[in-house]
């Protein structure tokens, strides 16, 4: 079980670091996450592994499992869920107000950030010719 | 128990509720109410620290459970004057806010008071994982903060820094649940009893958990952790730049609270563990935050890098650990703080004057109130960049004779001083090209900005004056700090004081 646990924190944090890493907020959000899961299962895994056993005290109990670290799980999780509601709202507006998704600020950004530009599309003729393009097809 | 400990947290929480519910649609009354919280918070946040001054740590138990087991919260002097340095610069910039930012957007009163409560609570806090959860309250508030008055550019910016700040609070949790799995305790008093007995055999996961707890330079920006911030603080409004100004001191507070109570002297294989990766970070943060000055591209940036060049001497000095660096670096922690506040202000006042423009070093025509917008600028450079006659020289006069036992001092001298010349010369390139090259341009029209009331000008005048009694009362603040310095480096009497409530003493 120990293995299982470690090895799942240890894949989901390299998952979640390398998605953070991406150039656009979506897979961003995704990696922050998976980073987040892998937190809270690690801070879950230092109340020591366990099955079975009881987190409050009971007569009939044999032994116990802490209980803190479940209780700081539950303010973890409630705390990563908030942010990463607020950050895909920012990131939702980040991406109408300036046109693209990309995660770096217009003066850093790579040339594919204008490409991928929506509003920069739509001034473009080439929304057109898609769509004469369409209408020969059909 | 003395109730007033709890007061700087309850009183900004109870009054931004408030005015979520009730003062939503009245601009009138949420600037009265926020105004008037922020008066009392400053006049209790000086009654704590005339409290704190008798050298006593207090130590107040939420819910009344004992210490080890519940959350306390703790006051010694260091806590005290943080509180009340951060309610002078509060209140500062909400006057300067009154000014017409806070009509720019929704929530700016709410959010501005929620942020007063989370940094009131990091300085206040007895508990690291209550340390975590002040340390959202204060960012969630800084995030509504940081996007208010929206922008295409402001929001991305803002993206970047709840990113930054997310993947930070992670890691940080990481090494709070690697703490907790050797100590067993999340309570800052009890970690330090308990940090020396660990045996042996738990220390490289102590050590490691202890050395990933340099996440907070994340907030105080230190090199290589520091690329958010400058983007940030640029694309911020001016006013929630100006606040943010204490947001890296958090960062630093935390640093000097945790590593000096719990990893210092006692700790005994996991003692000073962070001094040999502060150091060095703090010097090359220094380096790299004032050759920033000379490259920045709008007075924003460069206020934003002069930031991280005062964060990087700040650091580097706590990061001797001695109680005369300590001090030193205290009264550089002030300063600091309360000139990159007035610099970031009177940067808006520009911006808000060029038009386009903005605050960019590109030619413009003359700005309205030049003269006067001009000499406050040049105070704040003054105070920025450490020369005479301000607090910021003696500041870095007090932090050089400081750190001249250490064995780095000659890297100190060297550093410091030639970074003092570049951003000098920074600021005057700054300084010039924004306030007389426009003289040599045609006059423009009469541009359509009206100025605005003298309330900003009284907010970025009061702070630049606090700046002036420091420099003037700078004999007994540092004599006082020297105490501050000297309680901190004397963890029994915050150990017992926190602790003690467990046994009944009191």
């Amino acid at each position: 079980m120990e293995f299982l646990v470690a090895s799942a924190i240890g894949v989901m944090t390299a998952a979640g670091i390398y998605m953070v890493l991406r150039a656009r907020t979506f897979p961003v959000v995704i990696g922050l996450s998976l980073l987040t899961y892998a937190t809270n299962l690690f801070l879950f895994a230092t109340g020591r592994l366990a099955i079975g056993q009881p987190p409050v005290i009971s007569a009939a109990a044999t032994g116990y499992i802490d209980p803190l670290p479940q209780a700081l799980v539950l303010t973890a999780i409630v705390i990563s869920f908030g942010m990463t509601a607020v950050v895909v709202v920012m990131a939702l507006r980040a991406y109408l107000e300036t046109g693209n998704d990309h995660v770096d600020l217009p003066g850093d950004a790579s040339p594919e950030a204008a490409e991928d530009d929506w509003k920069l599309r739509a001034r473009k003729p080439a929304p057109a010719t898609a769509r004469s393009g369409r209408g020969e097809r059909a | 128990m003395n109730h007033l400990l709890i007061l700087p947290i309850l009183l900004p929480a109870v009054v931004g509720a408030l005015l979520v519910l009730a003062a939503r649609h009245d601009g009138v009354l949420a600037r009265t109410f926020a105004v008037a919280s922020t008066v009392l918070l400053l006049a209790i946040a000086v009654a704590l620290l005339v409290l704190a001054s008798d050298g006593q740590v207090r130590s107040y138990a939420l819910g009344a459970w004992p210490a080890p087991f519940g959350i306390v919260l703790a006051l010694d002097r260091l806590a005290a004057l943080m509180l009340v340095l951060n309610a002078v610069l509060g209140l500062g910039v909400l006057l300067y806010a009154i000014g017409g930012w806070d009509q720019r957007g929704k929530h700016f009163h709410p959010l501005f008071q929620f942020e007063l409560m989370g940094i009131n609570g990091a300085f206040l806090t007895g508990d690291f994982f209550n340390l975590f959860v002040f340390f959202e309250i204060l960012l969630i508030a800084s995030y509504g903060l940081m996007v208010h008055g929206g922008g295409g550019l402001r929001v991305k910016a803002g993206v970047q820094y709840v990113v930054t700040n997310l993947v930070g609070s992670s890691v940080f949790l990481i090494a709070v649940g690697m703490i907790y799995n050797v100590t067993g305790t999340l309570n800052m008093a009890d970690l330090a009893r308990i940090v020396p007995q660990v045996p042996a055999a738990d220390q490289a996961l102590l050590q490691t958990g202890a050395v990933l707890l340099l996440v907070f330079a994340v907030k105080a920006a230190l090199v290589p952790l520091h690329f958010w911030l400058p983007g940030t603080y640029a694309n911020a409004p001016g006013p929630v730049a100006a606040l943010f100004a204490i947001m890296t001191k958090v960062g630093a507070y935390s640093i000097l609270r945790l590593y000096v109570l719990a990893f210092g002297a006692d700790a005994g294989a996991a003692a000073w563990l962070a001094a040999p990766w502060l150091l060095p970070a703090g010097l090359l943060t220094l380096v790299l935050g004032m050759t920033g000055v000379l490259a920045a591209r709008s007075l924003g940036q460069m206020a934003s890098f002069a930031v991280i060049g005062s964060m990087g001497m700040l650091l580097a000095t706590v990061a001797v650990f001695t109680p005369q660096a300590t001090s030193a670096a205290l009264y550089y922690l002030i300063h600091s703080t309360l000139a990159a506040g007035a610099l970031f202000l009177v940067a808006d006042l520009v911006a808000e004057r060029r038009g386009a423009q903005r605050d960019r070093f590109a030619a413009a025509p003359r700005i309205a109130q030049g003269g006067l917008v001009g000499g406050l600028f040049f105070v704040a450079a003054i105070a920025m960049t450490g020369m005479p006659p301000l607090s910021g020289f003696i500041g870095k006069l007090l932090v050089l004779d400081g750190v001249r036992a250490s064995a780095h001092a000659a890297w100190f001298w060297a550093l410091i001083l030639t970074t003092s010349l570049i951003a000098i010369v920074g600021f005057a390139r700054a300084g010039s090209f924004v306030f007389w090259k426009p003289h040599a341009l045609p006059a423009a029209p009469a541009s359509a900005y009206r100025p605005d009331g003298a309330l900003s000008f009284v907010a970025v005048g009061g702070l630049l004056a606090c700046l002036v009694l420091l420099t003037v009362f700078a004999g007994p603040v540092h004599a006082w700090l020297e105490l501050v310095a000297a309680q901190l480096y004397a963890p029994a009497g915050y150990i017992d004081a926190v602790l003690g409530t467990a046994q009944g003493v009191r």
